[in-house]
């Protein structure tokens, strides 16, 4: 690593927000910043820059722990609001996946199903303070006598709940198209027919993992803004490509790091929190993501600088080619072009429909952003890095 | 079809009982009212009551004058935009719905990023419905089944 004219550490940073002096930016107003007065002078000005994203996450869910209620109970099956939860772990312990449907969901049977309920759901109603119905059946042991268990229960009913999300903020992703003659239904929304919409996620210039493209500030131990409260990073998330394909300004070309997340649920805002339905693929979850990003030097106030027009993404055939796995690139479009509306595929215009909510991922930068201005915010060193080259 | 629209331009909902469904009603609306008439659904059930999505354009008076004229012969008639509604609370502005909106009444504003929902230009056809992911759509029926 060469030299740096600017260098700053963590804690230095952090006694400015004791102080109420740090400089906070979100990843929008940094562009700009970055823009004018170089990168040298913006990473001397800022202290923290926050990004955000606000999208569906299939890869997130609920940990937790239902307590006991004599006679106790080890419990080998276990329902919330008839959505089934895994329930092996240890006897009262139980995870809740956003993506478990509703356990007499008519499912596809009726094609495009609509997913009306499922494990987001129950998260989201959760948040909101709505009373669940429990459901949980045990074969019962010497120990452990109770063989049922039904009764409606709150978020402050449990003694501990936890969001536990494996794959998190994927870095750069696919915009989904369809060449088909019929219309499909994925998990990159409703793609019609012969090309009509190109479907596309991640908040672009905003989102977390394109402001640190080689997460040199980001991973295990460092602490985030997720669902409303506070989170964590706690590694690489799964599906983590460390080694990705990469532009000249060291942005992936295709979808590759992720991280693994947790934080205490009972903090959470439903408002960043939502059950998702996607017709004709399942439940999902959008969740709130923030982190930020400690300007320690020029050259992450470069990557910070990052706009729309730097990065691209690869389009991708979801009629035939995604779900017979051949990895064919029908074209590279750039974010700003998808934002514009209308982008170019075989030589034909197709609209483009975003999937992730750009004005909800704005919110939570800001939000973040208050957080850390109000000195509430401190940033954290990582433990162990996730590796990304 | 842009210079018909010019004037006054409305979107409505025809709800036709059975023993009007059988008889021509709406070409009426142009012979008699001067109005050009865009049908954008229509169907009629097993027990013959009807239902049409219908886009009328032309001047404003003619147009209260053939509206006058439907709920005069039985028509139950519904803006549009009484039809359908957006849960400003629910909504997250992610831009799924603009998939599938066929009238373009779903669009993404490109300054601020938000769905704009623009009423007038809605068909009440229902896809929204159908794909939002977070049910911020609804589509009252109400007035579908009696």
């Amino acid at each position: 690593m060469g030299q740096h004219q600017v260098n700053k550490t963590i804690q230095e940073i952090n006694e400015r927000i004791r102080k109420g002096k740090a400089v906070v930016v979100n990843a929008q107003e940094m562009i700009e910043i970055v823009r004018r007065q170089g990168k040298v002078a913006a990473a001397r000005e800022v202290d923290v820059v926050t990004t955000g994203t606000f999208s569906p996450m299939c890869s997130s869910g609920l940990l937790f722990n239902i307590g006991q209620q004599p006679p106790v109970m080890k419990v080998s099956k276990l329902w919330l609001n008839n959505v089934p939860c895994y329930s092996g772990i240890a006897a009262v312990d139980a995870y809740l996946g956003c993506t478990e449907p509703s356990e007499d969901d008519p499912l596809n049977k009726v094609h495009p199903g609509r997913f009306v309920y499922g494990g987001g759901h129950v998260m989201e109603d959760l948040l909101r303070g709505k009373a669940v119905h429990l459901r949980a059946e045990a074969y019962g042991t010497d120990c452990y006598p109770r063989r049922e268990l039904d009764k409606d229960i709150t978020l402050a009913d449990l003694p501990s709940a936890v969001m536990l999300n494996p794959r998190n903020c994927y870095q750069n992703y696919n915009c989904a198209v369809n060449l088909t003659s019929r219309t499909i239904y994925t998990y990159m929304g409703p793609l019609k027919s012969n090309c009509s919409n190109a479907n596309f996620a991640t908040a672009g210039q905003i989102s977390p993992l394109f402001n640190d493209p080689f997460l040199k500030t980001i991973g295990l131990g460092t602490r985030i803004f997720l669902g409303g409260g506070i989170g964590y990073v706690i590694g690489a998330g799964t599906q983590h490509v460390s080694k990705p394909q990469r532009n000249e300004r060291g942005l992936p070309e295709n979808p590759s790091g992720t991280l693994m997340l947790k934080g205490d649920f009972k903090q959470m805002d439903a408002r960043y929190v939502r059950g998702q339905s996607l017709l004709g693929y399942g439940v999902s979850l959008a969740v709130g993501v923030g982190i930020p990003i400690p300007m320690l030097n020029e050259e992450m106030a470069h990557f910070t600088g990052v706009c729309d027009a730097d990065i691209t993404m690869p389009v991708k055939d979801y009629g035939y080619d995604y779900p017979n796995g051949i990895s064919r690139q029908l074209t590279r479009v750039t974010f700003e072009e998808l934002r514009s509306g209308e982008i170019t595929v075989n030589g034909k215009k197709t609209s483009t429909v975003p999937l992730t909510s750009y004005a909800m991922s704005l919110e939570v930068a800001d939000e973040l952003k208050k957080w850390i201005e109000r000195g509430e915010f401190m940033l954290t060193e990582k433990v162990e890095d996730i590796p990304s080259f | 079809m842009q210079d018909i629209v010019k004037g006054f331009r409305k979107i409505v909902y025809l709800s036709f009982p059975p023993e009007v469904s059988g008889r021509p009603v709406v070409c009426n609306l142009t012979r008699l009212f001067d109005l050009s008439f865009n049908i954008l659904k229509a169907d009629i059930s097993p027990r013959h009551e009807g239902t049409m999505t219908l886009e009328v354009s032309g001047l404003e008076e003619s147009f209260h004058k053939g509206i006058g004229y439907l709920k005069e012969n039985g028509i139950r008639i519904t803006p549009v935009a009484h039809k359908i509604f957006r849960n400003e609370e629910s909504c997250i502005h992610c831009g799924m719905c603009t998939a599938m909106c066929p009238t373009d009444a779903l669009m993404l504003d490109p300054g601020t990023r938000l769905v704009i929902f623009d009423v007038d230009k809605c068909s009440a056809c229902g896809m929204c419905t159908r794909v939002c992911p977070v049910k911020a759509m609804t589509l009252d029926l109400k007035d579908d089944r009696n």
